[in-house]
This record gives C-alpha cells, sequence and structure tokens, in this order.
C-alpha cells in the first residue's frame, strides 16, 4: 500500500512537472502540449471510436502474427534440438536471422504482399520465429538429461516423453524465448505500421504517424501512452502466469 | 485392475548378468569400463556393489536397467534378456532426478499414469500408499524445490516403488546426505525392503553402507571394472550402522577393497 503510494505520488509530480514547464517554460506546445491537451485527445478519440479501432486492428495483428511465430518456433525449435541436420540447417538460418532487426523485412513483405495484411503479419512472424527456434532450441539442449533417463525407466517413450517431459523440462527457457519474440514483434509491428500505410486497417502505429504529419503531437504522445498500457498488459497477461507458475514450481527467477 | 493388486506384492525377480563387457572411447582412448561381468542375484535378495569411482559399477547398473546395452554379454531379468527399460526394474539415481515441473505427487503419479489398468483415482490413492510408505504423506502437494535433500530422496524412493517393480536399482542414491539424515534412510529402506519384498541392486562406495544393508558385498577393482571378491553379510535385521558387529565386516571389506588399490593393479597388468 505505502508502496503504490510512493509510485502514485511519483507520476502525479511527474504529470505536474510537465504541465507546469509547458504553461511557464514557454515550450511551443505544438511541440510539447501540455498533458491536459494529451487528456482531451484521448477522451475524444475513446469518444468517436478511433483509438479503439486501431488498437484493436494492431491487436489483432500483433496476436495473430505471434501465434503463426510461436506454432512454427516451437517444433522448428525442438527439431533443432533433437536433429543434428536440423540443427545444421534451421538452427544457423535462425542464428543468423534473429541478427536481423524485422523491420528490414517491410521492404520485401510490401513487394511479396502489397500493402495488405499479409505484409503486417510476415513482419511479425519474422520478428517472432526466430528468437523462438532458439529459445526451445537451447532450452532443450540445457536440459539434465537424468530426466530423461528417468523417464525412460518409467517407461516413457517416444511422443510421450515429448509432450511430458522435454517440453515441461525447458519451459524457464521456451518462457524467455517467448517474451523474447514478444518483445521483438511488438517493435516490428510498430515500425512497420509507422513506416507504410496498410489499406486493410489503420492501427496504432498509423495513427501515430498520422499525428506527426498533421503536427498533432498530443494525438502522437497519447498514442504513445497507449502503446506502453498495451505493453504492460501484455507482461502482466501472457508472461506473469507463466513466470509465477516458475517462481512456485522450480523456485526460480524474481517475483515483480 | 483394483488397488489392491496394483499394490500386491509381486514376486520379486533374479538377476543374472551373463559375460558383460562394456568400453566407453573417449577422442585419445578406449576406456573398459567393464570386463566380463558374472554376477548372480537371487530373488528378494538385496546386492551392493562396492568400489572406488570409475570401477564401472554405475555402468553395470545402467545395463542392468537397460538404458545402457553391454558391448558382450547379456543380462537376464527372470531368464529373459533385457534390452531396454521395464516398469519391473525401476532406477534410483544418485541425484534425485525429481521433475521441477510437477509437485509432490505429479512426481509420483509419473510411472503410475504410464501403467495401465488403473484410473486416474486409483492411481491417487496408490501414489498416497507409497508417500505414506515413505513418511511424505503430508508433502504430497509441495514443490520439488522445498524440499530438503532428504525428504527429495524419500520421494524418489516413492515414485521408484509406485509402479510397484520387482527390482530396485539404487546408484549411490544416498551418497549427497548428510550422515543423519542417511541413518534414518538406513532404517527406512530396510523396513520397506522387507515389507515390499524387491530385488535390489544398490551400488555405493560406502563401505559401511554396504555392509548395514546388503546380504552381499560386491566388490569391484577398476581398470578395467572387474568383480574381485564378495563378502555375505550374516548380520540379523534390521540392522544398526553403528553396531560393533557391523564393523568387524566394515573392516574386513575395507581391508579387502584396500588390497587391490590401482598400485596392485598396475603390477597385475605388468
Amino acid at each position: 500500500m505505502r508502496r503504490a503510494l510512493t509510485s502514485l505520488v511519483f507520476f502525479a509530480a511527474l504529470v505536474a512537472a510537465w504541465q507546469l514547464v509547458v504553461e511557464k517554460g514557454g515550450i511551443s506546445q505544438v511541440m510539447l502540449p501540455p498533458p491536459s491537451n494529451v487528456a482531451d485527445y484521448l477522451w475524444q478519440a475513446t469518444a468517436d471510436g478511433t483509438l479503439e479501432s486501431a488498437t484493436l486492428v494492431t491487436i489483432k495483428r500483433l496476436l495473430i502474427g505471434y501465434g503463426v511465430g510461436l506454432l512454427l518456433g516451437i517444433p522448428l525449435g525442438l527439431f533443432t534440438a533433437k536433429f543434428k541436420t536440423c540443427q545444421d540447417t534451421v538452427g544457423v538460418l535462425a542464428l543468423g536471422m534473429q541478427a536481423l532487426p524485422s523491420v528490414c523485412w517491410v521492404p520485401l513483405a510490401l513487394g511479396w504482399f502489397g500493402q495488405t495484411e499479409a505484409a503486417m503479419l510476415f513482419v511479425v512472424v519474422m520478428g517472432t520465429v526466430w528468437s523462438v527456434i532458439i529459445a526451445t532450441s537451447d532450452g532443450v539442449r540445457s536440459m539434465p538429461p537424468i530426466y530423461l533417463r528417468a523417464a525412460k525407466t518409467m517407461g516413457s517413450t517416444g511422443l510421450h516423453s515429448w509432450v511430458r517431459v522435454i517440453l515441461p523440462a525447458s519451459l524457464p527457457y521456451l518462457v524467455g524465448g517467448m517474451k523474447q519474440g514478444w518483445a521483438f514483434a511488438w517493435r516490428s509491428l510498430m515500425a512497420a505500421e509507422i513506416f507504410v500505410t496498410i489499406l486493410t486497417g489503420f492501427g496504432l502505429g498509423q495513427l501515430l504517424q498520422y499525428g506527426r504529419d498533421l503536427h498533432a503531437m498530443d494525438q502522437v504522445i497519447a498514442v504513445m501512452l497507449i502503446l506502453i498500457v498495451i505493453g504492460l498488459l501484455a507482461d502482466k497477461l501472457l508472461f506473469a502466469p507463466w513466470e509465477r507458475f516458475l517462481h512456485r514450481r522450480w523456485g526460480t527467477g524474481i517475483l515483480k | 485392475m483394483s488397488v489392491e493388486h496394483a499394490l500386491t506384492n509381486l514376486p520379486p525377480e533374479r538377476i543374472e548378468v551373463n559375460g558383460v563387457s562394456k568400453s566407453f572411447s573417449t577422442k585419445h582412448r578406449v576406456v573398459a569400463a567393464l570386463d566380463s561381468i558374472n554376477l548372480k542375484v537371487s530373488e528378494g535378495e538385496f546386492v551392493c556393489l562396492v568400489g572406488q569411482s570409475g570401477c564401472g559399477k554405475s555402468t553395470l547398473l545402467n545395463i542392468i536397467a537397460g538404458l545402457e546395452s553391454p558391448d558382450s554379454g547379456r543380462v537376464l531379468a527372470n531368464g529373459e534378456v533385457v534390452t531396454g527399460p521395464g516398469r519391473d526394474r525401476m532406477v534410483m539415481f544418485q541425484e534425485h532426478a525429481l521433475f521441477p515441473w510437477l509437485d509432490v505427487m505429479g512426481n509420483v503419479l509419473f510411472g503410475l499414469k504410464l501403467k495401465p489398468g488403473l484410473n486416474d483415482k486409483e492411481r491417487v490413492e496408490v501414489a498416497e500408499y507409497y508417500l505414506q510408505l515413505v513418511g511424505l504423506e503430508k508433502v504430497r502437494h509441495s514443490n520439488v524445490h522445498e524440499l530438503s535433500g532428504g525428504m527429495k530422496q524419500r520421494v524418489a524412493l516413492a515414485r521408484a516403488l509406485a509402479p510397484n517393480p520387482r527390482v530396485l536399482i539404487m546408484d549411490e542414491p544416498f551418497g549427497a546426505l548428510d550422515a543423519l539424515t542417511r541413518e534414518q534412510l538406513y532404517g527406512d529402506i530396510q523396513k520397506i525392503w522387507q515389507a515390499r519384498r524387491k530385488t535390489i541392486i544398490f551400488v555405493t562406495h560406502n563401505v559401511r553402507e554396504a555392509a548395514c544393508l546388503g546380504d552381499r558385498v560386491i566388490l569391484f577393482s577398476p581398470n578395467p571394472g572387474r568383480i574381485r571378491r564378495e563378502f555375505v553379510v550374516t548380520l540379523p535385521r534390521p540392522r544398526d550402522i553403528n553396531s560393533v558387529e557391523l564393523a568387524h565386516y566394515s573392516t574386513e571389506i575395507t581391508a579387502a577393497l584396500k588390497g587391490f588399490t590401482p598400485a596392485e593393479g598396475k603390477e597385475a597388468a605388468e
């Protein structure tokens, strides 16, 4: 309670200082609008539905792209850990591709798919899949072999040992990899949305870029705030439950 | 199959090791871990394998468990050749090897869930029986990392016993525990062995522990791993690790073990 209060006071002071600096500091309100203007924009854009629809478009792209990235990345990561051939091919490819900021895929994606949803998804998938492959593969390979031996003596073989032993044993790595994949996907999607206008949907990144074009910095800052909130919510909803589980069962990690 | 049936004592198994040899090649040389080992363990016998580290006793356990295959020779369990791991032969490892993603109950249930003929409720009942047998019914929902070293090995024991194996293979299971916890477990394992009638093959490098637990103590010498001698321990059970009679045995066994240290091994090779 006391700590929550400390945080609250800190942020209130921050907003008050911001308002004060803009009002008394002689800063152009075009360059740095006061928080009250940002709040006004947030209120209006929520009322007319602009924010809601843009947020939905962005979240949908993100979730679908991220989901496809996981569906491809986890099995490929398992194969990479298990089969030397996969490690020397897909594994090396993943290492290389992970080094490439995924926004670099945007020009190619536009060429291949045009200004469509598919181009956005492609960029998000490229942001997710490689780090998930690497994390899964690292997780499986760092598993103490004794788990598999113990499971074997109890009659676990084939698919059962994959699903019931190898996958849960690499969970700490997997969650780490999924988090990293999420961060990459989120960043690459924003870059792509700011970079290009997609005809099939108007996302938050485009809303932010529009704000820049119109010199409406209150809109830009408002969208940035929304992006922060989405990032925090994703962490709370998608990853915090897993991290709590890991902390409770394994006794590892830091509880936030 | 009912719970009663799942808990009935199956007749213990006879293990025969016939001329088993095994070598490992490293980058620089080939190491002979086992050299034509012959060993008979009769039904319900408690046999301890003793020797310094590197004498191949753990390799032999892995071969008996079916986790590794011998280069030559074979292992028979009740007359049938061992070709892989089986529920009849359960293993307890030096590191507890409990699964950290499952709680205590989940760990004991792991092998039971792979055993056909029981429904989920019956499996839980069987698991509870074994947790009670090792004195841990109160921590059934604890996580592995919350248990002490001794408790972890007890859970590992319950997990190994739960599928009702006929042979229990134990690879230095108490090696990492403190002396007091170990003493408790010596008592427990003797009690459980008498209650559940298992054939037990137990590897250790602690001579006193071997004399305390084994009907027979088999001595190994390294490079290559060979069986050198065996001692029959006839003391009544349950045996106390600190008793004077036991001390006689362990002195005698230690003396024999010292008799074929690597120095003598070298002479023999020359």
